[in-house]
Formats: structure tokens, sequence, C-alpha cells
């Protein structure tokens, strides 16, 4: 059986194109960017022109709003922590959504050891940020805002241009990380109101070990790293000159192609959503239709996720899974328990990212493979008799 | 080279497990874990002249939970019940040829299982 790989929120293949345009800056144009010579300037202008293909992804307004770093998480650190202390003067508070990815909220915890008051909003039942809560809790000494525009584990997209309006009529910046809606639903940084935005090459079918924050024209941000002044000052360091343009490169597939990706998706995420319903005790996690074209969640009452996880390998297939066993800190996700799961609930969850090699002929032995995972898993728990009977 | 991911032994056992089930009326009956904690496991044994001879389990909980129980029982089978009271968490990693050592608790709870279904089986025979 071919494999299925279904876990394309964890890591994607680079685009064949993608490879193939970026290919030269590994050997024949591998000149640093800051280097005056010829080489250099080759290197220079290829990131350059990434740079302009980044911004017209998003609608920035020009190619200097984009600053490239090694990856998202630098790109959130980046952003809640060189916002938070370069605006010290104008208040120390910071505000996430409870499920925000741990790049934001662990740089929010250690602002709070320095001294920062640090607020999380709950979400609802299916990942919808409380938005009175969130009016609640922005005061003018509230610097940054954090929430994601929508959500890697449970597919919920946040309605950023609310939160954006509650955001800016007493707080200052707003950062939306977007590497799990970008390439998947349009973003308009300038209509949508952002002020900061995270981005992920890989994400977009570009080569790992690149990422971009745009900063909006007049935001005030301070380096984390410190160096050799590139980007701007705001991310020293030479730059990853083929991940930068294999990124840009990816970025300008994304603005061509997204719409009829997710429109080709969409009825293969309702299909695998609806078939896998139909197993006994199963659910759906997140918000039903405010969705991530290419994300199916669920969870299964009296079986454990890292147990699916890998009896689903078996059948080739990977997925992904919030359970506390498959985490490096033995505790569920943050996500599952923000959305109301109970800890046992939230041990449960199997996560379905589709991408470009999915087709809709998967979803039949997905759904058998899954009926046989959970079947044999819950004839082996001790768990499942309490509902049987 | 570092232990990546779990041993063939920990995934044949997973796959394949030993002894599932329930014994209806057993001489001996361990419960450990929470649901909480994503880890309940239980063990059932039947035991003639303190020799388990039969011996089942179910188990919820993650990969490497499912294959200490399972070991567990492939090692207690057979045995007198003093000697599969010395079977520990260390017996039953090594057995499976290693755990990742995050997951060593798991391993801990199949053999802790085990030690209170004997227990129960000792508690219960006093009565008699």
């Amino acid at each position: 059986m071919a494999r299925i790989y279904l876990d394309h929120a964890s890591s994607m293949p680079i685009d064949s194109r993608v490879f193939e345009f970026a290919k030269p800056y590994l050997m024949s144009s591998h000149g640093n960017p800051s280097s005056l010579h010829s080489v250099g300037l080759e290197a220079r202008r290829a990131m350059e022109e990434a740079r302009g293909k980044i911004a017209e992804f998003i609608h920035a307004e020009n190619e200097n709003t984009i600053i490239f770093t090694g990856g998202a998480t630098e790109a959130n650190n980046l952003a809640v922590k060189g916002a938070a202390l370069r605006n010290i003067t104008q208040g120390k508070a910071v505000v996430a959504s409870a499920i925000e990815h741990m790049s934001v909220l662990n740089p929010m915890k250690e602002l709070q050891k320095n001294g920062f008051s640090f607020t999380l909003i709950p979400v609802d039942s299916t990942g919808i940020l409380n938005l009175k809560q969130l009016e609640a809790s922005i005061t003018k000494n509230t610097v940054l805002t954090s929430v994601m525009y929508a959500n890697n584990e449970i597919g919920t997209i946040e309605p950023i241009r609310e939160i954006s309006n509650i955001v800016h009529e007493k707080g200052l910046y707003l950062h939306v990380d977007a590497v799990a809606a970008a390439g998947r639903i349009p973003i308009d940084v300038q209509k949508d109101g952002i002020d900061l935005l995270t981005l992920s090459s890989n994400d977009l079918y570009g080569p790992s070990g690149a990422g971009a924050l745009y900063v909006k024209p007049g935001v005030k941000l301070q380096a984390v790293l410190l160096g050799g002044g590139q980007e701007r000052g705001l991310r020293s360091g030479t730059e990853n000159v083929f991940a930068i343009v294999g990124m840009g490169e990816a970025a300008r597939i994304a603005s061509q192609e997204m719409s009829q990706e997710s429109n080709r998706l969409i009825p293969i995420r309702d299909k695998l959503i609806k078939e896998i319903l139909s197993i006994e005790q199963s659910f759906l996690t997140g918000h039903p239709t405010q969705r991530l074209p290419h994300h199916a969640s669920f969870r299964f009452s009296s079986i454990e996720g890292e147990s699916i996880l890998l009896n689903m390998d078996m059948y080739d297939i990977q997925v992904s899974t919030g359970s506390a066993c498959s985490s490096k800190t033995l505790e569920p996700s943050h996500v599952l328990l923000a959305i109301g799961l109970k800890h046992e609930e939230a041990h449960g969850s199997m996560v379905l990212t589709l991408g470009r090699s999915t087709a809709m002929g998967d979803v039949e032995p997905v759904k058998k493979a899954t009926y046989e995972t959970v079947q044999r898993l819950r004839k082996l728990s001790p768990l499942s008799q309490e509902w049987r009977k | 080279m570092a232990n990546v991911g779990y041993s063939k032994k920990v995934m044949e056992h997973f796959m394949n497990p030993r002894n599932v089930g329930v014994i209806e009326n057993p001489d001996g009956y361990g419960k450990v874990g929470n649901p909480v904690c994503g880890d309940v496991m239980e063990i059932f044994i039947k035991v003639k002249d303190d020799i388990i001879t039969d011996i089942k389990f179910r188990t919820f909980g993650c990969g490497s939970a499912i294959a200490t129980s399972s070991m567990v029982t492939e090692l207690a089978k057979g045995k007198h019940v003093d000697e599969a009271m010395r079977i520990t968490r260390g017996d039953v990693a090594s057995e499976l040829e290693g755990l990742p050592p995050q997951k060593m608790h798991c391993s801990n709870l199949a053999a802790d299982a085990l030690h209170e279904a004997i227990k129960d089986y000792r508690n219960k025979k006093q009565q008699k």
C-alpha cells in the first residue's frame, strides 16, 4: 500500500519547482549577501526578490516590512520579546490567546518573570477567542497582543479583523502567528489590521530553515539576536540564502495556486470528517465551519493518541496527536485543554493535515485504517467497557 | 547512536500483544494508573498452588504502556507468585530491549499492576 502522509502541519516536502529555483544558491551562486563583490550581490539580489514575493503574498505595504529569520519560532520570539522590550515605556502588559504556539507563550512567560503582566484569553469549545474577555483584558499598558490566524492542532480560524479592532482600541500592537493559515487562506495584513505577522517557509512547501516576520511600517521592535546587523539590525547572522530564496518562490506559487488547491482539498477534508465521525464515540475537535481547508482533527474516547499514531503508521499513514505521551513534557496539548476537554479526553486525539499529495482516493484507506485502529485499541482498553454498558 | 523511537520488540508487542482480555472470577486482580494521566492498566490472574497459571490484561495508554503490559504478562505466566513479585520495571524494560527515558514510568505501572494482582490474591487466600 502506498504511503499516505497526513501530517503536513508538522513537516512538508519542498516543492520541486521551489527546489529547482533555489538550488543555485547552494552551489554556483553561494555568495554572502553582505559581500559587495558580484557573487555576494547575486545572492543579495535573489534575497531581495524573495522579500518582494513574500510582501506581495501577504499584501504588505512594501518589501522592507519583511524580516527574514531562521524559522517561525525565531520570528515569534522576535515579535514578542522585541516588541515588549522596545516599547517598555508604553506599558508592561502582554496578552495572548490560550491556544498560541509555545514559541509565543514561552517568551511571554519569560517576560512575566521579568515584571510584565501576562494575560491568557480563553477560547470557546470550538477554539474561537472570547472577544468580550479580550476587550476587558486590554488596557493602555498592553504593548503586545498575540493571536494566531488559525490553530495548527484544531484548525480553527480566528476572527482576526474583529480582534484587530478590539486590540487597537486601547492596546499598542497585534501580533499574528500565521504559520498554519498562510498558504491555505488569503491573508492581507493591511486590511486585517496586523502589526506583526509570522510566516514559516516549510509550511509553504519551502525549505526548512527560513521564516519571516512582517513588521508594519512604524512598528518599533528591538533585536533578540545581536551581531553583525543583518536584516536592518533586527536579525543578525548570515542569511540562509537558499532557504530564503526558496521561501520567496514558495510564497509566489502559493499566491497563485492557493485558492484552487483549497477548493480541491475542502471536499476531501469534509469526506474524511464525515467518514471518521461515523465511528462510535468519535468527535470533531475545533470549529465545524471556520476551519482550515486542509485540517481534520478528532478525538476518540477510551484510547490514547500515541497508540493511534503508532497503529496508523503500521498502515503507512502518518498522523499527529496532542496526546501527553507523544510530547516532551508528558502534558496533554494545552490547546485541547483550552477548548474544555478533560485530560482523559485530550489524550485520545488524532490530527490529519492534508497537502498537495492528498487525493480523494485516500479517504477510503484512511477511514478503514482508522476504524481498525480504534477498534483494536478499544478492545485493549479497560475504559471502553464503561460507555458500552 | 542514541535510542530513536521504540525498539522492534516494543513495536512487536504493541502490535501483537499477548494475553489480552479479562478472566472471569480471577484469583487476583490489580488495577493501576488514572485516565487523567493517560495510563490505566488492569491485570487478572488465575493461580494454582501459588503458580500463576493464567494471566490477562487490558490497558489504556501509549505504545509502551501496551507493550510493557503484554511483556509483564509473559514474564509472570507460569511463575511462582513470590518470583513474579520480584519482577521489576527494569526487567520489563530490558526484556523489551529498552524504552525511551521519558517512558520508564509506564513500564513501572505494568509491574505495579502485576504486584497489585498478586497482593489481591494473597489477601483473598488469607481470608479463606
